[in-house]
């Protein structure tokens, strides 16, 4: 054991626990996304550029087509950019599909992905019964907490996938995402599809495992109200880059027709509501 | 030098024995195999000297729910009376402590669960035929209100589907064919030369080839390439909730999805048959020429005084009833497919199998019904 990797670590669990705030979890470096539709390269990212501190509950906004969830894929190393560096906790992004990644990094898809041959227990199980050391009964331990950490009841265990209401699959994929507490949380759309108590109730969940954890999310969204409700800082894309990064408040304020009708349009002023009750968003 | 190995170490302190955990105990650190069976070993030494040890958590580099649960079972999920942690680590622990219940059981399999296995399975069975039977009434009904209005029949969709059933599978079904004559042709000549029967291949052949393995081999071809499809565009369907949506703009599926595909497949399968029989002909033919010396043109001149016209309907109008049957049974387990994937897996299997073995079984009824014609 040498001692340059191990105090990296031990700085980030310093971090984690609130006592520093300067290590950054995700660095993207001058990215350039292309797609090619019919022969033609489409450019999606231009020299984009985000870094996002640890801690973070960082949205990122952007308009239809703007590339938001092209950039969590490039986050989570399913796709690799055409140009560009991206780094996740000290790591290039490539090397994130080797065993133990899902110990880096959770991510809760946008319809859950859950294996539907598995049992609710089984699908939040399953990365650590991967490991193939831990004993069955500690592995089901450990998922039958996290099923409770996430707000369902013990009593869903047996369930299967097909069984289950929309909020009830977001919340296994939660509870699946987080099994092995990785630092990193990746969000795509985390409230589309439910109604408004269920998604109130899931950004409510979302932000106490933020606090209680430490983690550092990363949330894709175009929901307004789970923006303001959640968000410690907003990253814009638009323009093919990162126009604007900053805390809410200020983001609002910024000078750019997108981030205008996005965020002052009629939907913007009722949402703006939740900023000015709560000190949250600040 | 730092040591990053999820481990134990006993401490003798002015209060007592400490257990100190060191390390990083998260999931992936602890299931290193080595590093396991050690820390088993430690918290077995732990818990043997019961509450007299205390513990410390305080050294440790990071600890996740994983590493936490450890410790609680190894507690025997209970507090210690000794303890020093850091706050952190405690909210943690209490987390663990209140979540930590047994799994609700899976239900215990007794010996009246055989029975009723056995009876769901015959339920089921009773469920398919009688939905067989439905989607075939359907079919009746559907097909009379064709006959009565037959501009308004959904003839586009049965020329697509006369299209993917048919056209696409003339390659395969020949390629398939012309290897089966070839095989049957040389494995004959090997027998026939023995008895100075050469002249019989014609016969031989001609009679297995139109009457039995052509429209059999196509068949069983053709449930496996399009009988998968039907159930799995249909069950996709399900999925998607398309049928719904068919459903709410009042289009009945009987008549735009399962008819045709029937008529599409009584008309495809038939010349698939024909198609497959020859190219099996051709094949066996070309094999006779060279492993018996039987010129083509004996072949061809000898086959229809071998095999008689009859023999020919015969396997045309089995093959339409093929057709039929294995577009049934694609619809039948496509229309129940539950909205979810592993449904459809199962059903598209379930299809294949199914008509496959209808295939083989409806074959068999020809055969016996059907034994003074032709031979």
């Amino acid at each position: 054991m040498s001692d340059a990797p191990g105090r990296p670590k031990q700085a980030r669990t310093a971090a984690r626990q609130g006592e520093g705030t300067s290590m950054s979890a995700v660095q993207i470096e001058k990215l350039w996304s292309t797609f090619r539709t019919n022969g033609v390269d489409a450019v999606i990212h231009k020299d984009l550029d985000l870094t996002i501190a640890e801690g973070e509950f960082l949205s990122v906004v952007g308009g239809s087509g703007s590339g938001k969830t092209v950039l969590l894929r490039q986050i989570l190393g399913l796709e690799t950019p055409a140009r560009g560096n991206v780094t996740v906790l000290d790591r290039p992004a490539a090397e994130l599909g080797r065993t133990g990644a899902a110990s880096r990094v959770g991510m809760l898809f946008q319809h859950g992905a859950l294996f539907s041959a598995f049992t609710v227990l089984e699908n939040i199980a399953f990365p650590l019964r991967e490991l193939g050391t831990l004993p069955p009964e500690l592995v089901r331990d450990v998922a039958m907490v996290k099923l409770q950490m996430v707000g369902l009841d013990p009593s869903h265990a047996n369930k299967m996938p097909a069984d289950l209401s929309g909020g009830m699959v977001k919340r296994v994929a939660l509870a699946r995402a987080l099994v092995m507490d990785p630092p990193l949380l990746l969000l795509d759309e985390p409230t589309a599809g439910l109604d408004p108590d269920l998604s109130d109730a899931f950004c409510a969940l979302l932000r106490s495992l933020h606090q209680e954890l430490g983690l550092t999310v990363v949330m894709v969204t175009h929901d307004l109200d789970t923006i303001y409700e959640l968000s410690t800082r907003i990253a814009v894309v638009a323009d093919k880059h990162v126009i604007v990064n900053a805390a809410p408040r200020e983001v609002a304020a910024f000078p750019h027709p997108f981030v205008h009708d996005f965020f002052l349009g009629g939907r913007g002023h009722r949402a703006m509501e939740v900023l000015r009750s709560s000190p949250q968003g600040v | 030098m730092e040591d990053t190995q999820s481990r134990i170490a006993f401490e003798t302190l002015p209060e007592g024995e400490c257990a100190v955990a060191l390390g990083i105990w998260t999931a992936a650190h602890l299931a290193v195999p080595e590093h396991w069976a050690a820390l088993q070993s430690a918290l077995a030494q732990a818990a043997t000297r019961g509450a007299a040890v205390g513990w410390d958590l305080r050294r440790l580099q990071r600890l996740d729910h994983s590493g936490a649960q450890v410790l609680w079972n190894a507690w025997g999920r209970h507090w210690p009376q000794r303890l020093e942690l850091l706050d952190v680590q405690r909210a943690m622990l209490e987390r663990i402590a209140r979540f930590s219940v047994p799994p609700p059981r899976p239900e215990r399999s007794s010996p009246l669960d055989a029975m009723e296995t056995l009876g769901d399975w015959v339920l089921s069975m009773g469920g398919h035929v009688a939905g067989l039977v439905r989607l075939l009434g359907q079919l009746v009904i559907d097909l009379l209100k064709l006959v009565r209005h037959p501009v308004k029949g959904p003839w586009r969709d049965v020329s697509g589907h006369l299209y993917h059933i048919g056209a696409t599978a003339l390659p395969i079904t020949a390629l398939v064919g012309f290897l089966i004559g070839v095989v049957l042709a040389y494995l004959m000549s090997q027998q026939l030369r023995q008895f100075g029967a050469d002249a019989f291949i014609v016969n031989i052949l001609g009679i297995s080839l139109i009457r039995e393995l052509g429209p059999v081999l196509a068949a069983i071809l053709i449930a496996g390439r399009s009988g998968s499809a039907i159930t799995a565009q249909i069950g996709v369907m399900r999925v998607t909730e398309e049928l719904d949506a068919m459903r709410v703009m009042g289009i009945p599926k009987g008549y735009r999805l399962v008819m045709p595909r029937v008529i599409a497949m009584a008309i495809a399968m038939p010349l698939i048959a024909v198609w497959t029989t020859i190219a099996a002909l051709f094949g066996g033919m070309l094999a006779a020429d060279l492993a018996m010396g039987l010129t083509p043109a004996y072949f061809v001149t000898a086959l229809p005084k071998a095999v008689e016209l009859s023999n020919l309907w015969l396997a045309v109008s089995k093959s339409v009833v093929f057709g039929v049957l294995i577009a049934l049974i694609g619809c039948h387990y496509g229309l129940r497919v539950q909205p979810n994937t592993e449904s459809l897996g199962q059903g598209t299997t379930a299809s294949v199998v199914t008509s496959i073995t209808i295939v083989i079984l409806v074959d068999a009824l020809f055969a016996v019904v059907f034994k003074s014609v032709g031979i």
